[in-house]
């Protein structure tokens, strides 16, 4: 039904998570993977909150994600999906 | 004790959160909208651009289209909306647990607490408002006051993203003279009915003799009055959206008008089976069956009956329904749609008179056949069973009405 062009959207990609349940029913993302490119560890969640994206279009747990280069990105956790934004 | 009430309405729900999921789409006009090829082919919620235009809420999608070259047309996703609903009443519930939904997109707050004014109610207002764009990235409005039907009226007053306060000392300057349509449950047949006696604002109902709204408007008239004058003092009823009120209901539009009464009974089997799922889910029963229907010149009429005994066997309810319509209403085919609800609630096991002659071990029977498919579907999909008789019109084969959105605000006006 969509009646105006749309363009992809290259700034949110979603991933492959691997993550820690904890006792306390919190959630850990300890490394994510995207398509067609290696896996990456977290070295450290640095904040965890609600919050919503609009660069990537989206809303969720947003994981602030310390990596192993020392660069930082969020992370989301969208109901059953994670995405990052690039 | 002074009340302090919250109304919170988020701005353009709809389309807020298909505008918060589109980033391409920030800027530019949108509207939510029905599926023209099953004929729901209307506007449901737009963004600001898109009301700029011209755009309404039941505006069909072509006029919207003529009238806003570029519109974004997105279909709905009720699964989302009943997501971010219940993460603004988390937010909601953080305040109080006296948090009463009104349709998705709306809630009431009691934040009475001894010690607690107006100004504070003001606070919380601006810190939920605060909260709400930050964690769900779309907007309320809210309205601050002493009742129910103020907090409403002062969440319409600013939009978007805004707080407003109707205080219970200076509501005369503010409230009185908005127009009377404005006012909870004043609609355009009342604005009609009051505009006869020179009543257009909220200050002249305030005003108005009171003999003269009982002789125009009933018993309802006295109550309109009473909200005019700020003297509302239902209670914020601590109900969650997926609470079961007054009654259980579907209704359907098929894709094609419904010309025969089998092609009614067809769909009132489909109904039916929603209805006594859904009631079965709550462990409700329903006394009362009641069905409508609108006819393709948009005619609505309705009727209903009581039962000797209350119910939520699919099979008894569809049998009323078709009895109902047989008797009622084949002179009004054909239909555009038809709409089916059980309302008298009890909660299943309520100690009832047993009939000594009746067919108590049948219908014992039928309730656990009911349950036993209810289990197939829920684990297979509700098309996973269908029964014969939806078989018979392959276009209604795959109509899934109980998984279709079911969302209607809470009736409130009981007066």
């Amino acid at each position: 039904m969509q009646c105006a062009e749309m363009r992809p959207n290259k700034d949110k990609q979603y991933v492959d998570v691997l993550a820690h349940h904890r006792l306390d029913g919190q959630t850990i993302p300890l490394r994510f993977k995207a398509e067609d490119e290696p896996a990456q560890w977290i070295v450290k969640v640095c904040d965890i909150r609600p919050a919503h994206s609009l660069k990537a279009g989206g809303q969720g747990i947003r994981y602030t994600c310390l990596l192993e280069d020392g660069s930082t990105l969020y992370l989301f956790h969208d109901r059953s999906l994670w995405f990052l934004v690039r | 004790m002074a009340r302090v009430i919250l109304h919170a309405d988020a701005n353009s729900f709809y389309a807020s959160v298909e505008c918060l999921y589109r980033p391409e789409a920030q800027g530019r006009p949108l509207s939510v909208c029905g599926d023209p090829e099953k004929r729901h082919g209307i506007v449901l919620a737009s963004n600001q651009q898109a009301k700029r235009h011209g755009v309404k809420t039941g505006m069909a999608v072509w006029q919207a289209q003529q009238i806003c070259p570029g519109l974004i047309a997105v279909p709905p996703d009720f699964a989302l909306y009943k997501h971010f609903s219940r993460m603004l009443r988390d937010i909601y519930e953080t305040c109080s647990d006296r948090v009463e939904s009104f349709g998705l997109d709306e809630c009431w707050v009691d934040l009475t607490n001894p010690g607690f004014t107006i100004e504070d109610g003001e606070r919380k207002a601006q810190e939920i408002r605060l909260r709400v764009r930050e964690e769900l990235g779309i907007t309320v409005s809210i309205g601050v006051s002493d009742n129910k039907i103020f907090a409403k009226l002062g969440s319409d007053l600013k939009k978007p993203d805004a707080v407003t306060v109707v205080h219970p000392d200076h509501f005369r300057e503010t409230i009185w003279p908005l127009p009377v349509s404005e006012l909870l449950y004043v609609g355009p047949k009342t604005t009609k009915k009051l505009m006869d006696y020179s009543i257009l604002t909220i200050g002249d109902l305030a005003n108005a003799p009171r003999h003269v709204l009982k002789y125009k408007l009933g018993k309802n008239g006295l109550v309109l009055q009473d909200y005019a004058n700020g003297l509302d003092r239902s209670p914020v009823k601590p109900t969650t959206l997926e609470e079961a009120v007054g009654s259980v209901g579907n209704s359907i539009t098929p894709p094609h008008d419904i010309r025969t009464p089998e092609d009614a009974r067809c769909i009132y089997y489909l109904l039916a089976e929603s209805v006594g799922a859904r009631m079965r889910d709550s462990h409700l029963q329903g006394q009362c069956v009641s069905i409508s229907v609108r006819t393709t010149g948009l005619a609505s009429y309705s009727c209903q009956r009581r039962l000797p005994f209350a119910t939520n066997v699919t099979s008894e309810i569809a049998g009323v329904a078709c009895q109902l319509f047989e008797s009622r209403f084949t002179h009004a085919l054909p239909l555009r749609s038809v709409g089916l609800s059980c309302s008298a609630l009890s909660m299943e096991g309520t100690p009832v008179q047993m009939d000594l002659f009746g067919h108590q071990a049948r219908r014992e029977k039928q309730h656990r056949l009911d349950c036993a498919l209810d289990d197939i579907r829920r684990r297979y999909g509700n098309l996973s069973v269908v029964r014969g008789i939806v078989l018979a019109e392959p276009r209604l084969a795959r109509v899934d009405p109980k998984d279709d959105h079911t969302i209607h605000p809470q009736p409130f006006f009981t007066g």
